[in-house]
């Protein structure tokens, strides 16, 4: 880059369409993922599961186990008393069962040997033998009365129940003139990123100190439990995060896999590489809980809403995990999209003898999204409104603070509402399809939103919420440290991308380091859509801060006053005639006084954001900015087949600015294609326990051919605290899809489904029930 | 494993462009030979076999599943993983489209979809779009949603007219 600079100019990284920094590394297969690791000597490590759902253990017999050729060292619960789990407040989890086991599929005991036969070998010579209880496979057996308890500190197998009223429900609906309630369920759904977990754990005996290689969203929180879990000083402890392959939120929390790798690791003083089977990737889930929803809303002739009620249901799983984030989220996310009062909302989190349950992408505000979506839609049509119409008959104005005291400063939802209806052509095509015989059009649309970072943190500890280093040094390399974790989102890039446009350089100047605890400042990680708006703006003030530096450095070596200093990236000019100073001039001038440059950054978000005090956890939804997404989806339904085709979807999301276009509109697609597989085909189901949808042909992620084009159109509303106006863009258009498609499946045969996920067989025995219902009253000619 | 006799043999095939010859077990997987006995991980395992596509590479040009080939199987054949891709330091047209295009978000299965691109436009320059999502039916993406996925392989269609190789 020492190219002789004819016109000096700043160069601009933000706003343009720019392939990710990492992208030649992952198509040229050159990008190392955990298991694509290999350390000299290393021992497979495999993990014996609970084949029973809820029993209490007698004893784990690994004496057999130890006796295979080959098998190192063998780990049970014996081999840690301390528990795990991502909130304070619920580390009821051990990484091995002890006592008790509360889900098939929990692991017991782990083997590491010489080779993966070996350890498979020995896995069957486990003996565990146990004293069977009484198992529940849904919220509503756990719940009731009488039945075993999961966690003896947990009584009536309740995670969390939430309860608030704000405002008056009575009055509200009293003001109403139309109420209707609707029950909604929707299936647990898993993240099934592609790479199954893995963990490979080096432990240096002579001198004390582990090394963890995690796929995770969260090296920080692995840190943390791994300190607490091999009751290791955190200073003897290093995790490194590869490549990861997908995470949408099962990795925002420590998994059993990283931790058992450790403690076999150490038990062996050897490493340890444990490749999860794709399988035990479901089990291991953090997916989404299924979900039971009573919804009952008020509305005036106009489509204004007077009123909410709703009551959730969650199947947790048999851990915490995030469950009480989950619960929590899910009721007070019912404000910030909209002008509402009067909102009653209950919400229980069950313990049941499933895999836990964890924060997946849209975290707790899919599913009541889609219940209430669905319901506003039903009534603006019984009121003879548009859908567009009650949705803008309800719009918030920000800057604003809702009745449970989030902050909302920037609002692009109105733009993203016109959007849609534009392009999609709603007002010209809505009730004008053409229809064949079997085959019936409609259109569909709806709202979502999400937070761009929780703006409290799950481990309280005082610091600034993200923290960038900058080094520079004779190189002229401007090296960005960051606990970042990219997970496939482009979060590097982003940082890159921001850097260099405070500075004026080309990209190809700056080099982001990531993902070593060894190196880059401590993260909380990539969950709840914190990492552009956080670290993004700490990235910021780093920049800043170094561009003060050279310009400073740029006024000594140019005899000016700094103020008077341009900084045009690649040279430093004091005034329009001056010829200037060199990048490298000023950078070896700035290196006088100091050697190697480090500047910080640091972002905290402000208190105003925290949430209120108004109920227990009404912190939860609390954020500096809310992203925006409004969605039509046009739908064929073969009322033949009951097969449903989304011809096309129409996105539109508010993220305050789009750094990166291409990032964005990936991220848009991305989660609107997520949303489409809860709605349409995803479910976790289970057979006493056991998930047997744990692959990917039982487990139906659609293909290719099963996927629509997403148009996407992108929203800047300029948030007032965002870096450079930017929010969130990898979350908030997830939930608006699933509303859409049953608002148009609606529009297209006259049929609601309330029941996610939509399947052929779900639509098929709808349109039947309604052919029988018609042949049964002649009169009403029903259908289609 | 007491009493049972390990069989291997010698194993010759064209690998990337180079011949050669490896001891190998006749029960190992195409896919482990590849990532476990040659060290080449860009093929990726995603599943408990075929399920997800991520695996695939050509063999004699054909997109195939190595986590459902033996490795013994290629005896005499040419396979091509992601790492054969690229001239001279390069992307390829494909490895371009993925990149430029934003095929790839966390990369996982990208290996898969480069290779069964590849193979479908080494026999077919310029496929139809239904052409384009018969041959990627197979392959599972988590990230994407496919929208880009299909714009980077017509890019590499439209880079391969002006001679780019896939």
């Amino acid at each position: 880059m020492n190219k002789p600079v004819n016109k000096p100019m700043p160069v601009h990284n933000i706003g343009g369409y720019i392939p990710m920094i990492d992208g030649p590394e992952k198509v040229s297969g050159r990008a190392k993922y955990t298991a694509d690791i290999v350390a000299p000597g290393q021992l497979a490590g495999r993990i014996y599961r609970s084949p029973y759902s809820h029993a209490d253990i007698v004893s784990v017999d690994v004496s057999g186990a130890l006796k295979v050729p080959g098998v190192i060292a063998v780990v049970t619960g014996a081999d840690c008393d301390k528990g795990f789990g991502v909130l304070p407040i619920a580390r009821t989890e051990y990484p091995l069962a002890r006592d008790k086991v509360r889900y098939r599929g929990e692991p017991v005991a782990a083997v590491a040997a010489l080779d993966d036969n070996a350890a498979r070998e020995a896995l069957r010579r486990i003996k565990m033998t146990v004293k069977e209880l009484p198992a529940y496979y849904t919220s509503k057996d756990a719940l009731a009365p009488g039945a075993a308890l999961l966690h003896e500190k947990k009584p009536g197998n309740i995670e969390r129940d939430v309860l608030f009223e704000l405002g008056s429900t009575a009055q509200g609906f009293a003001e109403a003139d139309l109420v209707r309630e609707g029950t909604y369920n929707c299936a647990e759904v898993c993240q099934n990123q592609m790479e199954m977990h893995a963990a490979l754990a080096e432990y240096d005996a002579v001198r004390e100190r582990m090394t963890v290689h995690a796929s995770t969203q969260v090296p920080y929180y692995v840190h943390l439990m791994l300190s607490q879990i091999l009751g290791m000083d955190m200073s003897r402890i290093r995790v490194i995060k590869p490549h990861v392959g997908g995470g949408f939120g099962c990795r925002t929390e420590t998994l059993n896999v990283e931790l058992i790798a450790a403690l076999l690791a150490r038990k062996a003083n050897a490493t340890v590489r444990m490749v999860t089977t794709r399988e035990e990737t479901f089990i291991t889930h953090r997916g989404r809980p299924e979900t039971d929803i009573k919804l009952k809303i008020g509305m005036r002739k106009d489509g204004r809403i007077t009123a909410i009620e709703c009551d959730c249901d969650q199947r947790g799983g048999a851990h915490s995990g995030y469950g009480v984030v989950t619960i929590l989220y899910a009721g007070s996310m019912l404000y910030a999209i909209y002008d509402l009062h009067n909102v009653k909302y209950t919400g229980r989190r069950a313990l049941t003898n499933t895999p836990p349950c964890g924060a997946f992408r849209g975290h707790g505000t899919v599913d009541i999204r889609f219940a209430f979506e669905s319901l506003v839609d039903e009534m603006a049509i019984e009121l003879g409104l548009d859908p567009f119409a009650v949705r803008r008959a309800n719009l918030l104005t920000a800057p604003t603070f809702t009745d449970n005291d989030l902050m909302v400063n920037s609002y692009g939802l109105p733009e993203c509402l016109d959007w849609v209806e534009r392009e999609s052509g709603w007002k010209r095509r809505k009730g004008k399809l053409s229809n064949g015989k079997a085959v019936r059009k409609g259109l569909g649309m709806a709202c979502s939103h999400y937070i761009s970072g929780a703006s409290k943190p799950v481990n309280w500890t005082g610091e600034p919420h993200a923290t960038v280093k900058i080094k520079l040094d004779f190189d002229g390399s401007i090296v960005v440290l960051s606990g970042a974790a990219d997970i496939g989102q482009g979060s590097t890039t982003i940082l890159a991308q921001t850097v260099a446009e405070v500075l004026g350089l080309d990209l190809s100047r700056v080099r982001v380091v990531t993902g070593d605890s060894e190196v880059v400042p401590k993260d909380n990680g990539s969950y709840s859509s914190r990492v552009t708006f956080m670290v993004g703006n700490a990235a910021l003030e780093a920049a800043r801060n170094l561009k003060a530096v050279l310009t400073n450095a740029a006024a000594r070596k140019l005899e000016a006053r700094p103020e008077d200093i341009e900084c045009l990236g690649e040279v430093y000019r004091a005034g329009k005639q001056d010829k200037g100073a060199t990048f490298e001039e000023v950078v070896t001038e700035a290196l006088k006084d100091t050697g190697t440059i480090t500047v910080t950054g640091n972002y905290s978000t402000i208190p105003e954001s925290h949430g209120g005090k108004k109920y227990r956890g009404s912190a939860i939804g609390g954020t500096m900015g809310y992203s925006y997404s409004a969605q039509v989806v046009e739908v064929s339904v073969d009322e033949e087949t009951g097969v449903v085709t989304v011809d096309k979807v129409w996105v539109a999301h508010d993220c305050g600015k789009a750094l990166n276009r291409l990032t964005v509109e990936g991220q848009v697609q991305g989660s609107v294609w997520m949303g489409m597989g809860q709605a349409m085909s995803e479910e976790a189901a289970y057979h006493d326990g056991l998930m047997v949808t744990a692959n990917m042909l039982d487990y139906r992620v659609p293909t290719i051919q099963d996927s629509p084009p997403i148009e996407v159109g992108i929203v800047e509303s300029n948030d007032p605290h965002g870096p450079f106006g930017a929010k969130e863009a990898g979350e908030g258009s997830l939930a608006a899809f699933l509303p859409a498609l049953t608002n148009a499946i609606a529009d297209a045969i006259g049929v609601r489904f309330n029941d996610l996920p939509v399947t052929p067989d779900r639509v098929f025995e709808a349109i039947e029930k309604r052919r029988r219902a018609a042949e049964k009253s002649p009169k009403k000619n029903g259908g289609a | 494993m007491k009493g049972k006799k390990l069989l291997a043999r010698l194993l010759s095939c064209r690998l990337n462009g180079r011949d050669r010859s490896d001891a190998v077990a006749d029960n190992i997987l195409l896919l482990d030979y590849l990532r476990e006995k040659v060290g080449l991980t860009g093929t990726k395992t995603g599943c408990d076999g075929g399920e997800c596509g991520a695996c695939t590479v050509l063999i004699d040009d054909k997109p195939t599943l190595s986590c459902l080939t033996l490795a013994a199987t290629v005896q005499g054949k040419r396979v091509d993983t992601i790492e054969s891709l690229g001239h001279e330091g390069q992307l390829s047209a494909v490895q371009r489209g993925f990149h430029e295009k934003l095929g790839s978000q966390c990369g996982y299965c990208t290996p898969g979809f480069i290779m069964a691109s590849a193979g479908l436009l080494r026999r077919n320059p310029d496929p139809s779009d239904e052409e384009i999502l018969e041959a990627l039916g197979s392959n599972i993406c988590r990230c994407t949603g496919y929208v880009k996925i299909i714009e980077a392989v017509k890019f590499a269609v439209a880079l391969g007219k002006q001679g780019v190789a896939p």
